[in-house]
Formats: C-alpha cells, structure tokens, sequence
C-alpha cells in the first residue's frame, strides 16, 4: 500500500447539473477536488453556477439531472439511494447557507434546532446532548452556552446566526463542510471573523472545506486553492497564491481588476456649491404605550455637509449606521427628517427643505435616485420606456408621445442601452442592465445632484465596475454632483472625491478619499478599510 | 476569443438580455397566454361567455310575442309595439295574445305569416291554453314543462340566469371597485388613516347581515336594486383586506420611493405603479366572488327574501321545486342550471389562479 497515493476526499469529475425546464445546463463538465484538511475556494458571479455546484454535492435539488461523477471518500455520490443521502448530509458533509436568517427556523430555539441535528446524525439526546451543544457552541464562539441555547433566531444578531448554522452544520462532525456564501448578508468585518472561524474549525478537526463566493479578494487569505467559474464552467484554477499572482484568465483578471479600479471624473475648475445640508438629522420617536414617556432613536444626528458640481460625496458605514436615512433626507422622502438642505440652482438658493407639495414636486426633477435593488427599483408592470419616461411625463407634459419616445432613446443610449429595449419589460433584463435603466429614468429630467444609494451592491464585482465606470463618465459630461451611499470601500475609492464615514447616525471621520484611505484618523475607519482587504 | 469585460465606458454597447423573448410581452399578456394554455378553465370561460351574450338575447330566444308578423300585405314588429288583439281581427281593442288558438289561425291563413322565438314563451306568460293542470310536464308545447303558475320552466330558466350572471356581475364590479378604493386608501396612506379605517371596518362587518337584510326587506318593497345596494354595502371589506396588504407591501419597494424620487403625485402613484402590480388577487378573486353573488340571489330569493315573484329567478324555481316534490321538470332543470353555472366559474377561477401565480413567472 502506497502512503501517498490516497484518494482526496472529495473528487468531483466531469459534473454537470441540468433543470429539466431549461435547455443549457447549469453546470457543464466541471471537475475539482478537496482534500482533508485543505481549503478550495469557487468564485463567480451569480448565475455562474457555483451554487449549483455546492448543492449537487449532496444531491439536494430532487429534480436535476446529473452527469459525471462525485466521489466522496470513495463513495459514489451520483448511485447512492435515499437512506445513504441522509447518512451523506450532515454526517460526511455539512452545509453552511448565506441567509441564516432564513435558514434557522424562526419559532424554535436554538437548543432545539442543534438538539435536532444531534438526534438525527449522532443519536445524542439528554444530558450527552447537553454537553455536546455546549461544547459545539464553545468551539464557534459563542459564549454563555445556556442563554444561547434558549434564544430563538431573532434575538441574536446576524454573526451570532451565522455561528449557530456553522455549529449546526459541525453537529454531524462532518469531514468535509460546504460554506455557500456564508459571509455575504454580513458586514464587513463580521465577514472576516467568520472566514477566521470557518479557516480555524477546519484545521483543528482536518475538515476538508468548500468555499463558495462571488469576492474574488476576499478568500486570498483563507484559500489553499482557488477555482474560477464563469458560465457554469471552472475557466481557472490554480494555487491561491500563483492565481492572484499570475490570473490567465481574462474573467479572472475582470475580477481582481473590478475592487482596484479608480475611476473617478476629474474635479472641474469651477467648484460651485450646489448642495448644502446644515443640521440635517432624523430622530424617530418610539412609543412604549399609553402612559410611558415615548423613547427616542436618532437615525442621524445633526450633520453638516456641502457638494460641489461634478463632485462625488461618498458616505460610508455599516449597515444601520444611518447613511440611507441621510440619501432619504436629503431627497426630501422621509417625513420624521429635519434640518435645512438648501440647493443652488442656477439662479439662487432654494430652501429645498421648506419647500411642499407642487413646488416640491416640481423642484425633485433636480434632485434624483438611483436605488441598491435593480430588481425592485423597476415596476414589472411598465415597459422600460414607460419607466424611463415617466420623469417627463410629470415635469414636461406638454411633450408630444414622438418627442418624449426620441428622449427616451437618447437617455437609454447615454447609459449604453439600444433603442429596441424601450419596448421591452423589465423582467427581460439582468441587473447590470436593469441599473443602467434606473439611471436613465433620473437622467432624463437632467438633474444637478444624484443620489446613488449602494448603486452597485446588488451586482456582480465586473458588472459593477461597468456601472461605475459610466457613473463616472457621465458625471465629467454632464457635471452633476453625486452622494454615494455605500458600505463598500471599494467603490468609494473607485468614484469618490471626498468622503465622509458614519458611525451609528454620526459622522466620525471625513476628509478628501486619498487622504482618508492613506491615514484613516477615526478607529472605526481604520476597522473598515482593513476589513474591506482592498487589493 | 471575446473578452469577457469591456473597457469600462467605450464598451458598454448592450448586449441582448440573456433570456429576453422574441416578442415584449406584458406581464399582463404573459399571464394571458397561461391562461390560455389552461384547458378547462380557457373552455369554461368561452362557454360562459356565449351562453351570457346568448341569454342576452333571451327575448329573441324565449318570447311569447313573434318576432315579425306579415298580416295583410303589412308588417308588425310585436316585440316593440304592443298591437290591440282588433289589429289582427281579434274582438277587444287589448294587447294580443299571440298564444291564443284563434289568433294563432288568423296569423296563419291566407298568406300571412309571423316568426316565432324558438320557444314561445316569455318569463312570465302563462299559458292559458295549456292541455293539463299546473304544474304541467314536459310536452310539446312547454319543453320543461311549467310551474305552479302554469308559466314555462325554460323561459324562466333563460330569464333567470340571465339576472343571475347580470346581478353577479354588477354585485363583483360594485364590490370590487369599494374594495379597491378603500384598501388601495388604507394601504397607501397606512398610519392613522389606516388605523382608523381598519376599525371601521371591524365594526362594519360585525354587523348583522342577514338580519338586516331581512328587516330591510320588510321594509321595503323587495326589488333587484334594494339587494344590489345591501349586499355591496357588506360585500366589500373582504377585498379591502386583500388590496391593503398587497398595496402595504408594495409601497415600500423601491420603484415607489423612486417615483416619490420623481417627483410624482400621491395619485399618480397610486394610479400608474401600486394598483397594477397590486391586482393580481383581485383578478384571481374575480369568479369566485362572482359564483359567491349568484349564490347569495339565489338563496335569498329561495326565501323568498329577494327579488319579487314576477321576476324569474333561479332562486325561486328551487322554492317552487321544493313545493312540488313530485314536479321534477322544476327542480331538476333549475338545478343543473345552477351547478353548470357554478362549476363552469369555479373553472375559470382556478385557471386564473394558476395563471396568475407569481411562482409562474420565473
């Protein structure tokens, strides 16, 4: 017997996955393999297949078809029957999923739901169950086991979620786990402590562990072993360190290209101020019942701040760090905001912030949107040319129908969109597209400010830089001054001039992106970029 | 090979979507054409359909007058004018009887003629002429026999669903536009209006119905409109129900915070982005609230607490059926028209529901 010739503990050869409903398979011919003990990484954007890919591991889709061959432990995954599927899930691979929010059940404890994972693969139950979940507990970091076990899914916070499924899916003592996405509902720097986790859990115990993640960047330190997949094919694979170092793939090179870009627009000679907000802030108020004083929350507190034309105003910070709240007041779309914004239109100051009903209308048309989800920021129900052209409608109806149609078209070829798809619905387009359209429809009433609020959050790491790339285009063209919301460092560097960092509604740190970025001044800031791991 | 990312501006020529269809079809039209594909449902509905233009025309299929009348080198349109029976040599200066044998043979002789409905028997004609008592069995004069009154099951019949499909259709529409309006208030406004409303509505529909109904019908004199009006005023809080919802939670997308964006009207959001995407369950809801209000005449009339007697109605023939046990050209007839119709909305509801599913339209 030869010591070095053992088989690796997952070999997955020449697999593909088809849906009966559709006619290109979702997988075609991939082949890869995890070792014990050895991290691999698969990265693409989405619908390239990679989550296909984890799932058809354990067969978990009953209606696809599957070609090839999976291998585990020798095993034959593709012949196994039922009874040998249930003893293959949880017990020799566990799975990790990308929403914990939705992958724990809402009205069960988390006592009960890892008791659960215990009966079914380890025959555990009562006091052995007990030590075995406190101890399952200890090793993903969750302390105060007992307060844990009786807290249901809503009471803990999302890393504290995404710690339970991982304890969940270590219940089994699984040799090899599937992390799909397990960091992507996550902020930042909770991202990181989990990949830590996940990296540590796997050496202790000898676990081999699939990574699945559309951020190319973000598993160069927890890779051994990185596979590109593009289109429901593996384009590249390779050692971690020799992949990031020498990418032969152009899809791959799009990828590690999309988080360094800096696209910004020149800042033009004259910098006029067209937008300044002073004392800007929301509070909500809270009631706590009949007889009881109302508590407070305050969303953002009084900020200040100025933009220039043709300049780019990022706004950074965690989720709930209330930099949405700050788009929205801006814009005149939340009621309980108060302060004075005041917008220098050609003539003058206009007190943007006093203004009401039809001259607040009329005055939007400066002042536009352009919102994270491409998929519910279009109305399914309007074509892209009504949706585009419903900015007109409202501001230029005296319009005939052929002139409003020859400026719907010139809108959508600004932003890179031909003129057959006016006609067309929205369902028929991919985010990336769907983004272009939603900018089209601001673009089209020619505003002076634009509100972009995690404009490219929702897309693909090579589609965004695309989006960005235009912003920035159209932005030198037309001169327009841009807000950008955004918990992504890397898009603020990719298109902003100054910035400013938002801590719980609080401004804590601004100053010009070079600046900032070179000499983070502000703790938090400094805790963001180096959890952002820009490249 | 072609590169997979363009140049960051130069290239964002648009590529076609990947799986965008030939045709733009509206979700709407999309919606349609699973319909469409429905078999039953899609029957149901044409069926439906023709037999409601058809019992439309119930006077031209079912009707005691001829339809032309060529007597004397002139011609009489009976079913517009009323003629004095002394216009076709009859003796009394009253409307004629076109039933009467004597008229009938006058008509017939010396080169005049009249065309007949195919059954000769309008809602409320009774055959005075009829060979055996009332209720008389099917014959050849009256093809379902006649009732208690000796008036023609069929004609009443043909009348009868016509009211019936008329009086669910203006009940669906009344109801259906309250209950649009006021969810579509709640939802959009939400808050205290909604707050507000939600416990009107709570106290609105703990309200006695049928008792109501039954006092108001003692009240007044009983009549279509009278049911019309009460049955709308309770039959809407249901939908409201429904419209709400969907309208709380659509506004919160973000295609309803950029047309805020825009600078659109409260109104013009609501026309142009909420109702639309907000009308699915209406649509799905449609026949079944239909069938619910054909149901409701019917079994009001069986009590006789709906329309009045000289209106046929379905509802009544099934009283009449009760009566005359032994009468089975009553009750059966009325019966199979009640089911047919029924069943054939039923159809049509649930193919509209699986049109409608959004799970369909991934």
């Amino acid at each position: 017997m030869m010591p070095q010739t053992q088989p690796p503990l997952l070999d997955v050869h020449a697999l593909s996955v088809r849906y009966p409903d559709s006619a290109a398979p979702a997988v075609d011919a991939i082949s890869f393999s995890v070792a014990a003990g050895e991290t691999l990484a698969i990265v693409g954007g989405s619908g390239s297949g990679k989550s296909v890919t984890a799932r058809a591991l354990m067969r978990l889709d009953p209606d696809a078809g599957y070609g090839g061959a999976i291998r585990f432990s020798g095993d034959d995954v593709l012949g196994m029957s039922a009874r040998q599927l249930c003893a293959l899930r949880g017990g020799g691979i566990g799975m990790v999923f990308q929403e914990p929010l939705s992958a724990l059940n809402p009205v069960m404890s988390v006592g009960a739901q890892l008791a659960e994972a215990l009966v079914l693969q380890r025959g555990l139950s009562g006091k052995a169950a007990q030590a075995e979940m406190a101890s399952l507990l200890q090793r993903v970091g969750l302390d105060d086991a007992q307060r844990m076990l009786a807290s249901f899914p809503h009471q803990l916070s999302g890393g504290q979620r995404q710690r339970v499924l991982i304890a969940i899916a270590l219940a089994g003592s699984p040799k090899l786990l599937v992390a799909d996405e397990p960091t992507t509902a996550l902020d930042a720097h909770l991202r990181l402590q989990v990949l830590v986790l996940l990296k540590s859990l796997a050496r202790e115990s000898g676990m081999g562990l699939l990574l699945i993640s559309h951020d190319l960047p973000l598993v160069r330190d927890f890779a051994d072993r990185v596979a590109v997949m593009h289109e429901g094919r593996i384009v590249e694979t390779g050692e971690t360190a020799s992949l990031f170092g020498a990418p032969k793939h152009d899809y791959t090179r799009a990828l590690l290209a999309a988080r360094s870009a800096r696209l910004a627009a020149p800042l033009p000679q004259d910098r006029a101020v067209l937008l300044q907000a002073r004392g800007l802030h929301c509070r909500y108020r809270r009631s706590r019942g009949w007889f009881r004083a109302a508590e407070h929350f305050d969303a953002l507190k009084p900020t200040d701040f100025e933009l220039a034309r043709g300049e780019t105003l990022g706004i950074v910070g965690a989720s709930g760090s209330g930099k949405t709240t700050l788009g929205l007041a801006v814009l005149r779309l939340l009621r309980e905001a108060k302060g004075d914004v005041d917008f220098h239109a050609g003539s003058g100051a206009v007190a943007f912030s006093r203004l009401a009903g039809p001259s607040l209308r009329r005055m939007r048309r400066h002042l536009q949107v352009v919102l994270q989800d491409p998929f519910a920021s279009l109305s399914p129900r309007l074509t892209i040319g009504d949706v585009v052209g419903e900015g007109l409608r409202v501001h230029q109806p005296e319009l005939d129908p052929v002139e409003r149609r020859r400026r719907v078209i010139a809108a959508l070829a600004e932003v890179g969109l031909g003129a057959e798809v006016a006609d067309r619905y929205p369902h028929a387009f991919s985010g990336g597209q769907r983004q272009r359209v939603a900018i089209a429809r601001a673009l089209i009433v020619s505003p002076d400010v634009l509100v972009l609020d995690e404009p490219t959050s929702a897309l693909d790491a090579h589609v965004a830089v695309q989006v960005l790339g235009l912003l920035a285009e159209l932005q030198r063209r037309r001169g327009i001054g841009y807000l950008l919301i955004t918990h992504d460092l890397a898009v603020v560097r990719a298109l902003a001039h100054r910035v400013m960092v938002l801590k719980s509604g609080e401004v804590v740190e601004q100053g010009t992106v070079d600046a900032v970025f070179a000499e983070p001044a502000h703790p938090y800031t400094r805790s963001l970029i180096s959890a952002a791991a820009l490249p | 090979m072609k590169p997979i990312l363009e140049p960051a501006l130069e290239g964002v020529l648009p590529s076609p979507g990947p799986d965008a269809p030939d045709l733009p079809l509206s979700p709407w039209r999309r919606a349609w054409r699973r319909f469409r594909m429905q078999k039953l449902g899609y029957f149901s509905l044409v069926t439906l359909s023709v037999l409601f233009v058809l019992s439309l025309g119930a006077e031209l299929l079912s009707n005691d007058k001829p339809l032309v009348v060529r007597y004397h080198d002139a011609w009489y349109f009976p079913m517009v004018q009323t003629y004095p029976e002394t216009e076709f040599g009859g003796d009394f200066p009253t409307p004629t009887d076109y039933l009467d044998p004597y008229i009938r043979d006058r008509l017939n002789s010396d080169g005049n003629w009249a065309l007949f409905a195919p059954n000769r028997y309008a809602a409320n004609t009774i055959n005075y002429f009829a060979p055996s008592p009332n209720p008389a069995p099917p014959s050849r004069a009256n093809w379902l026999g006649t009732d208690d009154r000796g008036r023609d099951v069929l004609a009443r019949l043909i009348y009868g669903f016509r009211i019936s499909l008329l009086f669910g259709l203006a009940l669906t529409v009344i109801g259906c536009a309250l209950g649009i309006v006021a969810g579509a208030i709640q939802g959009y406004f939400a808050g205290k209006i909604d707050l507000v409303a939600q416990r009107v509505i709570e106290v609105w529909s703990s309200m006695p119905e049928l008792y109501l109904l039954l006092i108001f019908a003692s009240m007044f004199e009983p009549s279509l409109l009278i049911l019309l009006v009460l049955l709308s005023v309770f039959g809407w809080m249901g939908l409201a129900d429904y419209v709400r919802a969907e309208f709380l939670r659509n506004r919160n997308l973000e295609y309803v915070l950029a047309a805020r964006a825009l600078g659109l009207s409260d109104w013009q959001i609501i026309w142009r982005h909420l109702l639309p995407n907000s009308l699915t369950a209406v649509i799905a809801f449609l026949p079944f609230r239909m069938s619910g209000a054909v149901l409701a005449l019917t079994s009001f009339d069986f009590l006789g607490l709906g329309v009045p007697a000289s209106t046929p109605s379905l509802g009544e023939l099934l009283a009449q059926g009760k009566a005359n046990l032994d009468a089975w050209w009553i009750s059966l007839p009325t019966f199979a028209v009640l089911v047919g119709m029924l069943l054939l909305l039923v159809f049509i509801g649930e193919a509209l529901r699986a049109a409608l599913d959004p799970r369909a339209d991934a």
